[in-house]
């Protein structure tokens, strides 16, 4: 038991404990919506997008938040706006956009040096380079986020499963799309740090999948995921100590046993219930596409 | 545009829309004004489903012009294979969802529940309020979205396909539900292919392809000649029970002399 608690004398460990405690609950909330949306492959991408801007920002000496941010916020309008206006096909845009910027990061950092913050963190997460900072941001990302989703629960609830008849009922549709976006990119630039981007898709997708094996209610879907994502965030990151692996790779084989176990367990209940989640593949941000005339 | 009739509820004129270039509707006019019941028919690919989603506004046409009445509520009730039937919403959900305005909370408040409630038992369907849509039945989940609909207290139902991919008799008990909701005074249109279903239960006719072909009721809607233009196939018409009866002109033709020695 002695051995249990003793990370906990280190700050860093509380820090890192509270920072992926948060991040699990706030992957999990927004990856409901993820989901359902049929955007896990937004939420890849986006997190690699990320990944040019912190490099830029780390080169430049320019404030991590600041430069990540702006460049995932820009990022993310621009996947909404490809995705909504369908000019060309939303999944080969997506991809050249956020591969590109992906790829500019790793270029910054071969050709300028590994300046500032850990290339590795970013990439795979750790919990070494967790500051105070990095606490106050994810709190305050997931207080917002927590409060995007109370007051917009009808709405978010409306556009995700008929956008059509939501924008006919007066709900603006593109601003809860722009809006998810943000929070989207928001959940992505706080949690970077300890789940590193190559792994976020995975702390969005595998909370939101789980809970929907549970349950055929959205509203418990809702807190369920919220409520698994934090919990594998916190055994995770327990692991991830005693175990001397990093952060991001333990807490998505947390998430992937319990995956497995829940899948185990609810047998074909449990395959029904996910068997339409690739319905709305991959990029199907609304309006809806239909064949029909 | 004429000045819109006092009963007009919305009113189309001239209105044209294509998709990537190919027309989909061509100079379009149509008035759907309080207690009508349509039908909006026509093959596949005609712009059924385009003119309803111009009725609802969530299409622009590209040319003509759409007068909707001021304030007016519009329901919709979407085609069955359009829903996304593995989204994790229990019945309750799916109903509450009309309700985007004025309430701020996630939950239900007390009058809300009152509300679905009622109009889930008014459509026979309160004992399923906790199931997930999937695990009904087709007329019980057309009913979920036409009480989804009700609950916006709408002037005007739109209904696409309200009547496809169900067994006989829940296409009636479908189409009776909508005659009651019809007696009640709201307007609906809906689309189908059910000529003869249509003719049954519609007193008005839209015949549809790209343009409209013909306007009015069953009887003198579903003539061989509107069809055909229609249709692009030639249809005899029977009379039974003083209902016009659509056939298809290549039926067996001992089909067809039974059904004349049965009465028509």
């Amino acid at each position: 038991m002695e051995e249990l608690l003793r990370p906990f004398d280190f700050e860093f460990f509380r820090n890192g404990l509270i920072v992926a405690t948060l991040a699990g609950a706030l992957c999990g909330m927004v990856g409901v919506y993820v989901v359902l949306k049929g955007m896990s492959y937004i939420g890849h991408g986006l997190s690699h997008a990320i990944f040019g801007g912190f490099a830029a920002s780390a080169l430049l000496g320019v404030n991590f938040a600041l430069g990540a941010g702006v460049w995932g916020v820009a990022s993310a309008l621009m996947i909404n706006g490809v995705t909504r206006r369908r000019v060309i096909g939303a999944d080969a845009a997506i991809g050249v956009i956020t591969t590109a910027s992906f790829a500019l990061g790793l270029a910054l950092f071969a050709v300028f040096g590994r300046a500032g913050r850990s290339f590795d963190a970013a990439l795979f997460g750790s919990i070494l380079g967790v500051g105070p900072e990095d606490v106050w941001a994810i709190v305050a990302v997931t207080v917002l986020v927590a409060v995007v989703v109370f007051f917009g629960y009808r709405q978010l609830l409306f556009t995700t499963f008929d956008p059509e008849v939501a924008e006919a009922s007066g709900v603006r549709t593109a601003r809860v799309d722009a809006l998810l976006m943000l929070a989207l990119a928001g959940s992505i630039l706080a949690t970077m740090q300890v789940l590193g981007v190559t792994l976020i898709a995975a702390t969005l997708v595998i909370p939101a999948t789980v809970a929907r094996m549970l349950t055929d209610s959205f509203s418990r879907m809702l807190l369920l995921a919220t409520g698994i994502g934090a919990v594998t965030g916190f055994v995770g990151m327990n692991l991830s100590y005693h175990l001397d692996v990093q952060s991001g790779p333990t807490i998505v084989l947390v998430g992937a046993a319990l995956f497995a176990l829940v899948f185990a367990l609810t047998g074909r209940r449990g395959r029904r219930r996910t068997a339409g989640l690739d319905r709305r593949a991959t990029t199907s941000l609304s309006p809806v596409s239909s064949t029909s005339r | 545009m004429t000045p819109p009739g006092a009963t007009e509820l919305v009113r189309l004129a001239g209105v044209n829309c294509s998709y990537g270039g190919d027309p989909v509707l061509a100079d379009v006019d149509l008035a759907v004004t309080a207690r009508q019941f349509s039908g909006i028919v026509g093959p596949s690919g005609s712009g059924k489903t385009t003119l309803l989603r111009v009725l609802l506004g969530s299409v622009e046409p590209s040319a003509g012009t759409v007068w909707r009445r001021p304030g007016l509520r519009v329901g919709y009730v979407p085609q069955v294979e359009a829903v996304d039937w593995s989204f994790p919403v229990t019945v309750a959900e799916c109903v509450l969802m009309a309700r985007t305005h004025g309430r701020v909370l996630p939950w239900r408040s007390r009058s809300e529940q009152a509300e679905v409630r009622e109009i889930l038992g008014r459509l026979g369907i309160e004992e399923l309020a906790s199931r997930h849509i999937r695990d009904l039945s087709g007329g019980q989940q057309q009913r979920v979205f036409i009480a989804r609909a009700l609950l916006g207290a709408p002037d005007l139902l739109l209904m696409d396909e309200p009547t496809s991919g169900v067994d006989v008799r829940t296409r009636h008990d479908v189409l009776h539900l909508l005659e009651d909701l019809h007696g009640d005074g709201l307007a609906i249109v809906l689309t189908t292919h059910d000529l003869n279903g249509m003719a049954a239960h519609l007193p008005h006719i839209v015949c549809l392809n790209t343009e409209v072909l013909g306007e009015g009721s069953p009887r003198e809607v579903l003539t061989p000649d509107v069809l055909e233009r229609t249709y692009g196939a030639r249809m005899e018409i029977l009379e039974h029970a003083g209902m016009p009866v659509v056939l298809d002109r290549y039926a067996s033709a001992d089909n067809v002399v039974r059904l004349r020695k049965t009465g028509a």
